[in-house]
């Protein structure tokens, strides 16, 4: 695979939120604003980075038997990092993150990269593994907490989007907002990716008869 | 004469076969809802003409356009967006903006209904998955009550403002000054609340033709109007009140007994009953809602497929399976 395509595949093809339905917890949770949404995926983004590199890095020091520890421990580290500086430079957003923070370290999507990606990969595919996965979690989580901030509070980013008389959806920045939202983007996906196989495949049927008839 | 009727027919069962399809209980359940209807638009005038249209012509209209776009098909004409129109119409308060209606009905029939497959597969009562979003959308509107036209002599062409007032459950729940309405008002519907839900006498008309008619079966709304009876006179509460008062009534003949959401053993649906009469109880006595029938029916839908497996017939014939 090139690297470039390394890269890529976390942003669509691979991504970890709308095709591999990883990392469920804070996506459902904190996407309640835009903000949020673009802090989570940035404090997560540095922790993969951070983890991924370690990992690739001490791949074939880590004995087999207790790597998935082994893994913690280093993610731990960076998650603990991240929070003490979100928490020194940006407290609002340490504030509204809230446990979430501490939670990245189990965040499946981390272990599952170190585990799958940076234990058996070197240190340049492991470090766009993480930036492309990241980019497209963060991707991910923006696209969510958008539909979210503008339906339930009428703002994007804070700012107002519609005139004074909108009166917003309170349910969409309730938890079932979360699920609703991530639903229909689910639904959507699938319906786009099963409309281009049936193509794919009946461009293939095409072909085939073609070659058939030209035979 | 017709000989085609006298030919034997050779098929599979099943053998008995029955007038009854979607559409004609569907128009059954329409003209058990008129009842209320008239009494709704009798006691909140020209408000619950425009908020049921409304929710009935939004209903009609989600449900043609989700099957054009999921390219299934089209069936509306089967009445059943109309009686999830009409029933989500029947539990808005009247002077719940049109907007907000015409959303709740949307959501009722996309994605209580069509995002789980359509008619028969969907696991919640769609109306009540359109109440319960905007509840939770719009907690001010949902719960502006006004006390019905006609109260004290005011006609409706004449009164121009609505007068605010709460509902008896919500005078109950709030301890408020108010007195409490009699049972021949809470019978009649001469009480605030949502529009098909406050007459009592109204429900049980279109409640009687239904069960007659052998529509619904008297299982579900005798084991839950039951158990919120003895339940509320267990610990203290007065049962009369409670069976007459909010959208028991509605609720127990008219939602509870939705054919695709309640339990298809007889045991299962006196379980469900059951069920749905404590979560009411519970939910109205301590909880933070003063009325609890929406969400205790849709707790117990979705309780619905365990009872079924849970109280399953053993199969004619068969032998109990040694462990």
């Amino acid at each position: 695979m090139s690297l470039w395509k390394e890269f890529t595949k976390g942003v669509l093809r691979e991504n970890p939120l709308f095709v591999l339905v990883l990392g469920m917890c804070p996506s459902l949770a904190i996407t309640t604003s835009v903000a949020n949404g673009i802090g989570m995926g940035v404090a997560f983004t540095g922790v993969l980075l951070a983890s991924n590199i370690v990992i690739s890095m001490l791949r074939k020091v880590i004995p087999n038997s207790i790597r998935i520890p082994s893994y913690i421990v280093i993610i731990a580290t960076f998650v603990t990092m991240v929070e003490m500086l979100l928490h020194a430079y940006s407290p609002a957003l340490f504030k509204s993150l809230g446990v979430f923070i501490p939670l990245i370290v189990v965040n499946c999507i981390i272990l599952g990269r170190a585990e799958a990606f940076a234990s058996k990969n070197g240190l340049t595919r492991s470090i766009l593994d993480a930036l492309g996965m990241g980019l497209g979690f963060t991707f991910a989580l923006v696209t969510i907490s958008t539909f979210r901030e503008v339906l339930g509070a009428g703002t994007f980013l804070g700012m107002p989007v519609f005139g004074d008389s909108f009166q917003s959806a309170l349910i969409m920045i309730l938890p079932p907002g979360a699920f609703i939202t991530l639903g229909c983007i689910l639904a959507f996906i699938n319906k786009m990716q099963s409309m281009k196989a049936a193509k794919r495949t009946m461009v293939g049927q095409q072909v085939a008869q073609q070659q058939l008839s030209s035979n | 004469m017709n000989t085609q009727g006298n030919l034997l027919i050779v098929s599979s069962s099943p053998h008995l076969h029955s007038e009854n399809c979607v559409a004609t209980t569907m128009r059954d359940v329409v003209i058990a809802l008129l009842p209320a209807l008239f009494a709704a638009i009798y006691f909140f005038g020209m408000d619950a003409v425009t908020v049921v249209l409304t929710c009935v012509i939004t209903a009609v209209l989600s449900e043609a356009i989700a099957q054009k776009i999921m390219h299934r098909e089209v069936t509306i004409s089967d009445g059943s967006a109309v009686v999830t129109g009409l029933l989500l119409a029947f539990c808005l308060p009247p002077t719940i903006p049109l907007w907000i209606a015409a959303i709740g009905a949307a959501v009722a029939i996309v994605i209580g209904k069509h995002f789980f497959g359509g008619l028969g597969c969907n696991i919640f009562n769609p109306a009540l998955i359109g109440r319960a979003f905007l509840v939770a959308s719009w907690p001010v509107a949902m719960t502006t009550w006004v006390a019905p036209l006609g109260l004290d002599g005011v006609s409706a062409a004449t009164s121009v403002d609505s007068i605010t007032t709460a509902t008896p459950l919500a005078i109950l729940k709030g301890g408020l000054a108010q007195g409490l309405p009699s049972y021949g008002q809470l019978f009649m519907g001469n009480i605030a609340g949502c529009l098909g839900e406050t007459s009592a006498l109204a429900l049980l008309v279109g409640a009687l033709y239904l069960l007659f008619r052998g529509h619904i079966d008297w299982r579900i709304p005798f084991s839950y109007l039951g158990t919120v009876f003895v339940f509320t006179w267990l610990i203290g509460a007065d049962p009369v009140f409670h069976l007459l008062a909010g959208g028991l009534m509605l609720g127990a003949f008219f939602m509870a007994t939705d054919w695709v959401t309640s339990p298809i053993t007889k045991k299962g649906r006196i379980i469900f009953g059951i069920g749905c009469g404590l979560l009411t109880v519970i939910i109205r006595m301590w909880g933070g809602y003063p009325e609890g029938v929406c969400y205790s029916i849709l707790l117990m839908n979705l309780a619905t497929p365990l009872i079924d497996r849970y109280t399953r017939g053993r199969v004619f014939g068969g032998v109990k399976k040694h462990a």
